[in-house]
Parts: C-alpha cells; structure tokens; sequence
C-alpha cells in the first residue's frame, strides 16, 4: 500500500504550537507512507489540488490529511479523493487542531501528541477497505410538527415547492403563541391580519393535510423513509361533518371551565371553538369539563347541532403516514412566574403575564380590547412592567435570554398608552436588548414619544395597600429604592422549552439541551439541522426566537427539505454493521441491544437462526458489536482489527519482556 | 415527645421576658417537655459576628455543645437571632477547617450533630393540632390578627428550611386554629429595623411605622410577633414613630405564645400581658366570651 500524509498548518492554528514540518517528516518513517508534506491550509482549493497531485503523481492508494475534526471537513476531503480517483473510505483524519494544537501550549509536547495520531491514522488506514455506499429512494413527503408561526411557514414553503406535507398541531386550532397576539413588534401590526391568511393558505392547499389535535405516537424508519403514527385525539366531534356553525357553544350549558387560548383570563364553553379565526374552524368536546362526558347527562349539543355530527363515543385513531423528512416546529412555552415568590405566587389577581396582557389588549380577547384589571374591572391607571421574569436569572435555572421580552415589552407600552391616553407606564428592566432591524428605535419611541417610564433595577417585592400594589424595587442608576403604585402588574415572562419536547425528543432521537431546547447539528453552519438526517428545526423549539427569526427558519428548513427530496435517491453510509454469517450462532442478543431496530433474524440456508442487519436503518453506533459473544458483527470502517491496530499503534506491546 | 434542650437566649431573661416565661407555660400546656441548656451563655447575638465569624461560632457552638452533653439533639430557642446564630454556627461548622478553628477554642469540642429550631417550628411540626384543638377553652373568636414573623425567622432558606420564606404561614395556622381571624398581612418577613432602634431610630420609625400602617390599612385589631426584638420596636417604640410620623397607632403588639396561652386558660400571671407597652386590655376586651357549658 501507498500512503499519503499531509500536515495541515491552519494558518496558525495548528502551526502556532505544533512543528509540522517535524510531524511531516517523522510520518515518512511509519509503514506504508511514501509521501509526507505539510501545507498553509489543506482544505482549501490549491490545497485540496494538492492531495490531488500527489495522489496521481505518486501513485497512492491512501490519504492521511492531520488538521481539524472529521465533523469540519472530512466530507472535504473524502470528496477530494474521490475526485483523484481513490474511493472515498481510503481516507483517515487526524484531529490535531482541537485534539491538539487548541488545547495544549507546548510545542514539544504538542508535536509529539500529533506524530502519535498521524501514525494512528496510518495504521487503521492501512486496514481501510474500499467501500460503496447503497443507493436508495425516498418518499416524497414532508411532516411538519407544530402549526405555529414558524411551522405554517416551512408547511408552506414545502407544499409550494412540490411536496405533499403532512402538519400535525397539538391544540384544537393551527397559530401557536402568534395567534393570541394583538400587535407585533416593531411595526405595531396586527398579528392575526398578518397571521390569518397564512392559516387560511394552509386549510386551503390542496398539497397539505392537516390533523389538528394531534400528536406524533411514534417514529419508525430513517432519512428518506419515516415511518410516522399520528394520535387523532378524540374531539367528540365528526370533523368531517361540522361546518363551525357555533350553535354548540350558544347552548353549551357547562362553561365554567378556564378558557386556555385566553390564558384562562376567562371561561369557555365544554363544547368550543377556540377563537373566531381558527383553523381548522371546528368545535371540540374537553372531556374534563363536559356534563356528557363526566355526569353522562346533558347532551345539548347533539340536540342543537343542525348537522348530528356530535358523538360521545368517539375515540382515539391512529393514522400512519410515510414520510421522507420531518420538521419540528414544537415552539415553547412560557415561563411559570410562580416559582418567584416575591411576586405573590397567584394570590394577588392584578399581577398577570404578558400573555394574559396580549389577549386583554386583543379587540378578540375576553374584554374585547379594553384594558380592564382582572380584579374589578377597572381601568389601570399606573402600569408596572417587569422584565426578565424567567430570564437571565440563574436562581431559577434560567440563565438565558429569552430575546423577546424587552421588545413586547416595549410594544405593550406603547399600545396601553393608545388604549388608555392618561395612563403612565413603568419598565423595570436589567439591560434593554433590542439587536434588529428598527428594534432599538422602537424601544426608544416608546420611552421618548410614549413617555414610558424606564427603571433599570430589580423587583424585590410586590404587596398590596388598598386597592393598589406597591411595587418595590431597586433603581440601580440612581442608586435608590422606588415605590410604585400600580393599579396592574404585567410579568414579561420568559420563554422555555415546550411541554412534551423531550419525550418528543426521544423518538425522534434529536437531542435536547440542558433546558429542553433541541440542539441544531452546528451553532453556525448548520442552524436548522439536526444529528438525525432527515429531522430539521424551525423556531423557538431550537431556542427562544421572536416572529421574524421563527419565519426565516422555517424557510431555511423547507429549503433543506425541498433539497434533500429533490434528489431522486439518497446514498445510505456504508459504515454499518455487517454479520459474519458463519460465525453468528443465533443468539439474538444484538437485536435485543440495537437501539435502532436495524437488527433482524432470519434463517440461513439450512434453516438456523441468525442475525441480519438492514443497512439503511443502521445508524453505526457499535453497540452490536460490543453485545456480540462471538465476534461476529463487525461494524465496517471501524472494525475491531482496525482500532486495535490504532491502540497498538499509540501503545506498541513489549513483546521482549518476556525474555529478559 | 422526646425532651428537648431550651436556650431562652439573653432578651428572655430581660426585655422578652414574658416571651420565655409564656413560652415555657403553652410548650407545658401542650406536653412539649423542655429541659434548659445547663450552664448556657450568649449566643453572640448582633455584635459578635459583625467582628469575628470564628469568635461568634465558638459561643453559638458552645451552647450546642452543652446540648450534646446532655444527651439531646434538639435545641429550641423562642428567639429569631438566637436561632440564626446557633444554626449559622452549625452550618459553617460543616466546613472541617472552620470547625477545627472553632473547638480549638472550646473546652468540649462541638460535633454539631444538634439541630437548632425556633419553638414556631416545634409547636408546627411536632405537637398534633388535635391537641391544641381540645385544649381551647378562650377560643380567640372576634379579634383580627396580623401574624408578623419579622425578616430572619425563615430566611435565608438554605439554612432555615422552614416553612415559605416569602410568605411564611406556621404562626397564621396556629392562630387559625385558636379561633382568631388571621388577615393576609403582605409584610410578614419585612424588616422592622432591627437594632438600628438605638443609633437611627428615624430608620426604625419608618420601617415599623411602615409595619403598623399597613396592619392598621389591612383592619387588624393586633400584631403578633415572633420575635423580642421586632416586638421592642412595634411596642416599646410605638409612641416613638407615633411622634416620628405624626401618627396615632395604638396597635397592641402580642407575642404569640401569648395569645395561645390567653386561648388555652393558661395563668394570667405567666403571660406577662402587663409587661406590654401599648395596653392590650381593650383588643382582648373584644374576644367573644364563650358560652358556659352547663
């Protein structure tokens, strides 16, 4: 065999505490190697021309390229030796950047380490067999988890770039979070005349189906061919029949329950349909609530419903969907203040969320647009906003920044100030973040031309005199404590990651972070993906993102979407496991382990059990090969001879100790 | 009940002490067997801390030690500062090198394996509320209450685990449960001032003041305290903020283990009810006296 090694200097990067000219020199003395050289930037075009060359003028057969992790570029360069005519798995990197020349200081020390994982590379490179990755077809269909705002944008975008799409919500009606909203920031438009139409689109595309009141019950298959069973929880309505009269409601005599979508500011009908603009507009039973359901007396509905599409006995229905790729789109939820008990803990009604302000200030909320308090019903005159309710603040184990608050925050002042002229705003704030388009314009307008009053301190505690709060906290310009009395507190309430998210998660196999967030497959590069091919974000289920942010990523996941069913076939990675048929005694233990159900037995030709591994279910983790008493599943590319060979390689037995 | 150590603290002995003699006659009533911490002394109270942590544990741990001496492994102690102290001394003792510091400076090293709680604690967590119940016999019917528990009763929570630190309830149940109706009073943890009634009685003036205000707002024919040196400030100093404010309070200011001993009959005398600065006299007048069984 005839290697090729090449030491990448990464500017300085790796050059700065690493001698690759020494490494370099030193990787022409290992077995095999023929050539060695070093160079400015290996992935870059007169570098990669140069892997090139070399392969072709001397002839080599294999390539160690030494420079940054396989995560960065190893696609690079394995399309580079594919390009000089090698097979693309002929082909080792050494990470001596983060392993290496990052981490440690002395160059001595530093050059040593590298030589030592050049020559591992060498020596499992040596073992390196040509390997052909199979060719399969995909399906040409899209799940859309979650029909907020970011959901209904990447549904959109992938109906109208060809692709049948499948948009499943939780909830009885598509329109997330933004469809509670009245105004959004910073052009103070109407969210639900910016937000409708959209919603409308998605009724009306003959490319999307939508299933409302749903949930994904479980995930089968991989890139290309997921295999999806949606949960249609009963409505107790025949959705196919109700046309959204609303007669329902009129008569529904149970309606003490709290209204969700109103941020329970109100109650709602046991039979409801959640807000006027609901997509799709039909009614739904909650079980909890109704007469029928919980006493079996009552039955109004039925009587009334002009179409008879009631009925009590409905269940839950299961519905399997193939899909070819899947986009999350799960949102968030919002923080629950209570954990704070400086704020009360819920026993003073006048201290309310942002939410709850947002449907008081909504012309479709419970007051019908005016500002009222829930307590009396009056009209607030002195307005208290807190910021950074659940946000920044590590006693409650959010230490984040949610990004939205300051600018709602901001919006809310502004509209109370249209909404009630003689009102006076007060802002507690700790910094105002507003980094966007018009954003910090808008803050300021509503300061200088709304005349809201900005403190930037900590609330320390709110109690009630009279029939006002007090609100106490620190002004940390001034250096003061400040009283207000407020007639309403409005807690700017942060965001975390949505209720279920997690179990979600776990079968879609996306990770979560440490607060329940899904993690993107690179924080810069490649912001919509995830480890999981084939599984994509959009919005604040990734992190905590305001409207536009939301918009744009769910495009961008279309758009990743759109590319990879744009290919008729997928090429599946030949770096799977593979059985030795002869050796597999048929115990079975592998399929048991196998996270991936990509292990199934079948019978040789003499009719004995033994395993068989699907290649495209096969994720490579290796797990089979560890359960395997016999040896006999090896994984390909990284078999048991190959990484003993790197071990021997770093720690050479001293076979003479014996003789001495 | 298990015996437990008792630690009156210094105040018991002078300005508080109808706090220690009441507290002594209720934990009697309700069979909570109390045995004074032989030979104890001050637990460092305010001053000593402020000069020396080491200095100030070793008095707040010499006491636990005497606790350990006499084979118990509970200490109660009426007092909010005492309580502070003696658990404070405990906590930084978990720390090896700080105990080393301190029993170098004890005769008997302290092992710090008593825990200290304030008699609230024991009366919420260890005697049955059905016996307090049956031993009612003045049920507090018709007076208004605001239960204060002054700012270091439960706080900070990490080392007081006690009951909410925000909005702590042990003493409004308790009252609930003599008949008294207890009032959502929004500054129960609130400082009065502390010991800053000696050098800036104009800081005490408005913070207590703050205090009676807002019970006075809320209705409340009476304070109740937990504590001898918030009960000094709302009750002694009364006529002080009232000059201070321009105000008239004539707020009574009770501990509380005064009313339970007015709710359970106890002897007038050990309630020490005269040793009050604002005369309690027309609040108690208001108590519905109950019906003669015949």
């Amino acid at each position: 065999m005839r290697i090729g090694v090449f030491i990448c200097h990464c500017g300085s990067n790796i050059a700065g505490t690493v001698d690759c000219p020494k490494v370099a020199a030193k990787a022409l003395t290992y077995p095999d190697v023929v050539f060695s050289t070093d160079t400015m930037y290996a992935c870059s075009e007169p570098g990669q021309d140069g892997i090139i060359a070399a392969v072709k003028e001397q002839q080599l057969d294999g390539v160690v390229v030494a420079s940054c992790t396989p995560r960065m570029h190893e696609q690079t360069f394995r399309r580079a030796v594919e390009r000089a005519g090698l097979n693309r798995y002929m082909f080792e990197m050494a990470n001596i950047r983060e392993h290496v020349s990052w981490i440690g200081k002395i160059m001595e020390d530093n050059t040593i380490k590298a030589q030592e994982l050049v020559r591992m590379a060498v020596e499992k490179l040596r073992r390196n067999r040509p390997l052909i990755p199979k060719r399969f077809e995909t399906v040409k269909r899209v799940l859309v988890i979650g029909g907020g705002v970011a959901g209904i944008q990447a549904a959109l975008d992938c109906a109208d770039g060809g692709q049948e799409v499948v948009l499943i919500e939780r909830e009885q009606s598509i329109g997330g979070k933004m469809a509670k909203l009245d105004k959004t920031f910073p052009t103070v438009d109407c969210s639900s005349c910016v937000l409708g139409p959209k919603m409308v689109d998605i009724a009306q595309h003959p490319k999307i189906t939508l299933y409302a009141c749903a949930e994904v019950e479980s995930v089968g298959g991989y890139v290309g061919n997921f295999h999806i069973t949606i949960r249609r929880k009963a409505t107790y309505v025949d959705w196919n029949v109700c046309n959204g009269c609303g007669l329902c409601l009129e008569k529904c005599p149970s309606h003490k329950h709290p209204d969700p979508f109103n941020e329970n500011l109100c109650t709602a009908p046991s039979i409801n349909i959640p807000f006027p603009q609901a997509i799709p507009k039909k009614a739904a039973i909650n079980p909890q609530s109704c007469l029928k359901l919980t006493q079996g007396k009552c039955g109004i509905c039925a009587t009334v419903c002009p179409l008879k599409c009631i009925d009590y006995e409905q269940k839950d229905e299961l519905v399997d969907v193939d899909v070819g790729a899947v986009i999350v789109a799960t949102g968030y939820d919002l923080f629950d203040w209570h954990k704070y008990p400086q704020y009360g803990q819920g026993r003073y009604p006048d201290i309310i969320t942002s939410m709850q302000y947002e449907r008081l200030l909504s012309a479709s909320g419970p007051t019908g647009g005016q500002i009222k308090r829930p307590s009396d019903g009056k009209e607030p005159k002195n307005i208290v906003f807190i910021q950074c309710v659940g946000s920044r603040d590590r006693s409650v184990d959010r230490p984040y920044c949610s990004g939205f608050c300051c600018m709602y925050t901001a919006k809310q002042a502004i509209l109370t100030k249209d909404h009630l002229p003689d009102s006076q705003s007060f802002v507690f704030y700790m910094d105002i973040r507003s980094p966007g388009k018009l954003y910090d314009e808008f803050t300021r307008r509503a300061m200088e031309e709304y005349g809201a009053h900005y403190v930037r301190g900590r609330v320390s505690m709110i109690y009630p005199q009279d029939d006002k709060l007090l609100v106490r906290g620190a002004d940390t310009l001034a250096g003061t404590q400040v009283e207000v009395q407020a007639d309403l507190v409005v807690l700017a309430v942060g965001a975390e990651a949505a209720a279920g998210a997690a179990q979600l998660g776990e079968k879609l196999r996306v990770c979560p972070d440490q607060y329940g967030f899904f993690v993107e497959s690179h924080p810069k590069l490649k912001p919509v993906e995830t480890n999981t091919a084939g599984v994509y974000l959009a919005g604040a289920c990734q992190g905590p993102k305001d409207i536009p942010a939301s918009v744009s990523q769910g495009s961008a996941a279309a758009a990743k979407v759109l590319g990879l069913l744009s290919k008729k076939e997928l090429e599946s990675d030949p770096a799977v496991a593979r059985v030795n048929q002869p050796r597999c005694v048929g115990c079975g233990k592998c399929i048991q382990t196998c996270p991936f159900g990509a292990i199934k037995e079948v019978a040789d030709r003499f009719g004995n059990p033994k395993a068989e591994v699907i290649d495209t279910v096969c994720q490579g983790c290796g797990i089979c090969t560890v359960t395997c008493p016999q040896g006999a599943i090896q994984l390909e590319h990284f078999t048991d001879n190959q990484i003993l060979a790197e071990v021997q390689a770093l720690c050479p037995p001293k076979i003479f100790a014996n003789y001495e | 009940m298990a015996k437990i150590a008792y630690y009156p603290g210094c105040s018991g002995l002078g300005t508080s002490v109808e706090y220690d003699s009441s507290t002594r006659a209720v934990c009697r009533a309700l069979q909570v067997d109390l045995v004074d911490v032989e030979d104890w002394s001050c637990c460092g109270s305010s001053p000593a801390h402020t000069v020396n942590h080491v200095l100030s544990a070793a008095l707040s741990a010499r006491n636990l030690a005497q606790v350990e001496g006499m084979g118990l492994d509970q200490v109660a102690t009426p007092c909010p500062s005492c309580l502070t102290n003696l658990r404070t001394a405990a906590h930084k003792m978990a720390h090896q090198d700080f105990r080393d510091q301190v029993n170098a400076l004890l005769d008997i090293p302290c092992r710090t394996n008593v825990e200290t709680k304030s008699v609230l604690q024991v009366f919420d967590e260890q005697v049955d509320p059905q016996l307090i119940l049956s031993k009612v016999v003045n049920p507090l019917t018709g007076i208004k209450i605001a239960c204060y528990y002054g700012c270091i009763m439960n706080r900070p929570p990490v080392l007081m685990r006690f009951d909410d630190h925000e909005n702590p309830m042990a003493m409004d149940r308790l009252m609930c449960a003599l008949g008294a109706e207890v009032l959502p009073f929004p500054l129960k943890v609130e400082c009065c001032g502390a010991s800053y009634g000696i050098p800036r009685g104009d800081i005490v003036a408005r913070l207590s003041g703050k205090l009676l205000d807002a019970a006075r707002r809320l209705g409340a024919d009476c304070l109740v305290t937990a504590c001898p040196l918030c009960q000094m400030n709302l009750d002694l100093r009364q006529g002080q903020i009232n000059r201070a404010l321009g105000e008239n309070f004539q707020m009574p200011v009770f501990y509380y283990t005064q009313l339970m001993g007015y709710a359970l009959g106890l002897d007038r005398t050990e309630l020490g009810l005269n040793k009050l600065c604002v005369d309690p006299h027309r609040v108690l007048g208001k108590i519905k006296q109950p019906v003669p069984v015949k």
